[in-house]
């Protein structure tokens, strides 16, 4: 029940402490504060988060999906960026 | 109604335990009427998260005056198989819903009090009610918050809403005053250190709502009289209408389960 009055946010949500914020959907609501309450409401229901961002979803700036092959396609042939060519240490865990 | 009501043992801790049960169990119904019919989504969700918070502190309390009564009653049948007369909740969580100001004034008065109240019940000598007192102020702290804030902007949003947030106050305001009242045998619970006396949390609570309700521009009535009636029975005919829903199912095929 989108109105111009409830602006459309986009919600982060950290599962665990050293994890980044994931972006989890959208909610529409009238300011941050009250954003920031029904993300907690939709989006933590399950005990999914411990840290909750909110973002105006007009402050994102997107790229051009037509702009798709000049953008992402020369990537794909680099397969050597790929860490797979030597073994991690243990001793590193998590990367 | 195909099944009679139970007959309960009322000690002044079974009817106290009771009375917290009541409070929850009947607000959390009024919000669970709202699922699929609040203004937006989101709050559709909030109206309901906080039902459930409600209606799980109820379950506990109905379980623990259960085991304290010891007579072979159980949550369900506390819940299911009582009479108005035998409901103890206050008067203001059974008032109807109304639009959504009414609600959020509602949650707000209440809120506001429940805090408190449950903060001073974590020191209860009784394990049972501190335990409870413990879970239920984390969520009663967020249902104030959620609570206050739509109060500040209803008040202080057009004048359509600021309006409705006004007659909601207007209208409820002479049932808060029931909040802090007891009575003989829940003043010996204080004495004996189980329960918390309530009027001693009067000048907070007014703090509390003074501040957010100057901060919403609305105003608190001046009237001083107060409604009584729920903590003994003597309920709005509300109450009777709301529990006919709440009880056809479990009055109609008895001991009917999922």
């Amino acid at each position: 029940m989108a109105t111009p009055n409830t602006p459309l946010w986009e919600v982060f949500i950290r599962s665990r402490n050293g994890l980044a914020h994931k972006h989890v959907g959208s909610l529409h609501a009238f300011d941050a504060t009250m954003a920031v309450q029904a993300a907690r409401d939709l989006y933590t229901r399950r005990g999914e988060g411990l840290s909750i961002w909110v973002v105006p979803s007009s402050a994102i700036t997107a790229s051009d999906p037509s702009d798709k092959g000049m953008m992402f396609e020369p990537a794909e042939s680099k397969i050597y960026r790929h860490p797979t060519f030597y073994d991690v240490p243990d001793e590193v865990g998590h990367m | 109604m195909a099944v009679a009501s139970i007959s309960v043992s009322e000690t002044p801790l079974v009817l106290y335990t009771l009375r917290l049960a009541d409070d929850a169990l009947i607000l959390g119904h009024r919000l669970s009427e709202w699922c699929g019919h609040a203004p937006i989504l989101e709050e559709d969700m909030a109206l309901a998260n906080m039902g459930l918070d409600l209606l799980g502190q109820a379950r506990e309390l109905y379980s623990y005056a259960a085991k304290v009564e010891a007579k072979g009653n159980d949550e369900d049948k506390l819940a299911y198989l009582r009479d108005v007369r035998q409901y103890r909740n206050l008067l203001l969580l059974e008032q109807p819903n109304g639009d959504f100001a009414q609600t959020m004034a509602r949650q707000f008065f209440y809120s506001a009090f429940a805090d408190l109240y449950w903060r001073a019940m974590m020191k209860s000598g009784d394990a049972t009610l501190a335990a409870v007192a413990a879970k239920s102020e984390k969520e009663s702290a967020y249902h104030l918050r959620h609570s206050s804030e739509w109060m500040v902007r209803l008040g202080d949003g057009t004048a359509e809403s600021h309006a409705r947030a006004q007659a909601a106050i207007d209208h409820l305001w002479a049932f808060t005053g029931e909040m802090f009242c007891t009575d003989a045998g829940e003043r010996g619970l204080v004495d004996a250190g189980i329960s918390v006396d309530p009027a001693s949390l009067r000048s907070q609570w007014l703090r509390t709502v003074a501040d957010v309700v100057g901060e919403a521009t609305l105003d608190l009535p001046s009237s001083g009289w107060m409604q009584q009636g729920g903590r003994d029975g003597r309920h709005s005919e509300h109450l009777g209408h709301l529990l006919s829903e709440l009880q056809s199912m479990q009055r109609t095929f008895p001991g009917a389960v999922w």
